[in-house]
């Protein structure tokens, strides 16, 4: 089995990735899951069956461990915390507020306010130019499930904008 | 959040939301560089391979190491880069890393042989994935000092194989560390280059740099 060397895959997609990311868990504990997501990946590598959906592979791993990281937040969080927060994806809040000044990042905010499976579907649709059926890999859903997710997120940021 | 400055093309429809995200997402908030994985890796014993390129007289090298060691010079040729770094990625491991910092030693050393102020290499070389013969041939290889020449005869002889010139020869081809293992000292009984695996012009600079012709 002939596997490119990782760099390759690092070089290719870690912009991607970590843009990713910062959607789904906030730029603050971007980083964090940013190598946890690497550093699992380069472990599995060596026994990947083929080179093919590298990419599908690797952002499968990234939104496993964004999963992982909001659920761990979730559990240390005080028993005060607003428990819609968690489940209205409510993640961006303080973080990128901090971050958050033209209209670009206004965007960033909206979409991090947005529903856990419509924010990791916009996500991976226009930050790393999924198709459906790879959104669907990815997140273990069905392509029309993946369509629909995308659909709904982009209906609240219009009402959003609108509003 | 109420204003977005996009309010002028509200109703326009999809369209004009998905540009905007599009050219959002990828700028703004996302535009943060993403931080070095690769001290993390070699932390986790993940780092199977480090690699980095040296700009040299005799064309770009890349260089390669595992944690044992110094394991591959390979030398670059116009658009051969990518099936370099792969055979590297086959032979070696797919987990491989560009790790300029990891490579310091080697590439400073090479850089002061370039420039004729280092005869000899001190650095641990990782010749584990070779076979006993060839590793014995190019112990034998670098006994060869510095600026002297020997014959494939006499290195097969040296390796413990005197009939095996041939052997020997395809040995050195093999060598996974020219220059640090010095091939290019290695010449046909006959006076003649004999060959070499980065090419005979390289073979021919590597002889010169090692010794400049009489100024005389």
């Amino acid at each position: 089995m002939r596997l490119p060397p990782f760099q390759n895959l690092l070089d290719a997609h870690d912009r991607d990735v970590h843009r990713f990311l910062i959607a789904s868990v906030g730029p603050i504990d971007a980083d964090d899951v940013y190598q946890e997501t690497w550093l699992a990946a380069l472990r599995a590598y060596p026994q990947l069956a083929g080179a093919s959906n590298l990419k599908g592979w690797l952002f499968t791993i990234a939104h496993r461990k964004a999963i992982d990281h909001v659920r761990a937040r979730a559990r240390r969080a005080t028993p005060v915390a607003e428990p819609a927060d968690l489940s209205e994806g409510g993640m961006g809040g303080a973080g990128f507020n901090a971050v958050a000044a033209g209209a670009d990042d206004e965007l960033w905010t909206a979409v991090a306010a947005l529903p856990d499976k419509q924010r990791t579907a916009v996500a991976l649709r226009f930050i790393v130019d999924s198709a459906y059926a790879e959104i669907a890999t990815v997140m273990e859903i069905s392509e029309p499930a993946a369509r629909r997710n995308v659909h709904e997120g982009l209906k609240r940021l219009r009402e959003e904008r609108t509003r | 959040m109420s204003e977005i400055n996009l309010n002028h093309h509200t109703g326009e429809g999809g369209d004009e939301m998905e540009r905007a995200l599009r050219a959002a997402l990828r700028s703004g908030a996302g535009d943060s560089s993403p931080p070095p994985i690769v001290d993390a890796a070699a932390a986790a014993g993940l780092l199977d391979v480090a690699y980095a390129r040296l700009d040299s007289p005799v064309g770009t090298l890349v260089l390669a190491s595992t944690p044992l060691g110094l394991a591959r010079l390979a030398y670059i040729d116009e658009g051969q880069e990518e099936a370099v770094m792969e055979d590297i990625a086959t032979r070696l491991s797919p987990r491989m890393l560009s790790a300029p910092g990891r490579l310091d030693k080697p590439r400073r050393e090479l850089d002061e042989y370039f420039t004729g102020r280092r005869r000899s290499f001190d650095l641990s070389l990782d010749l584990s994935l070779l076979s006993d013969f060839t590793r014995r041939v190019l112990r034998a290889t670098a006994a060869i000092p510095y600026g002297e020449v020997a014959t494939y005869k006499a290195v097969a002889g040296a390796a413990g194989s005197p009939r095996g010139f041939r052997a020997a020869g395809n040995a050195l081809g093999s060598n996974p560390l020219p220059i640090v293992l010095p091939c290019h000292r290695v010449l046909h009984s006959g006076g003649g280059l004999g060959g070499y695996t980065g090419g005979l012009a390289r073979k021919r600079t590597l002889l010169a740099i090692e010794r400049p012709p009489m100024s005389d």
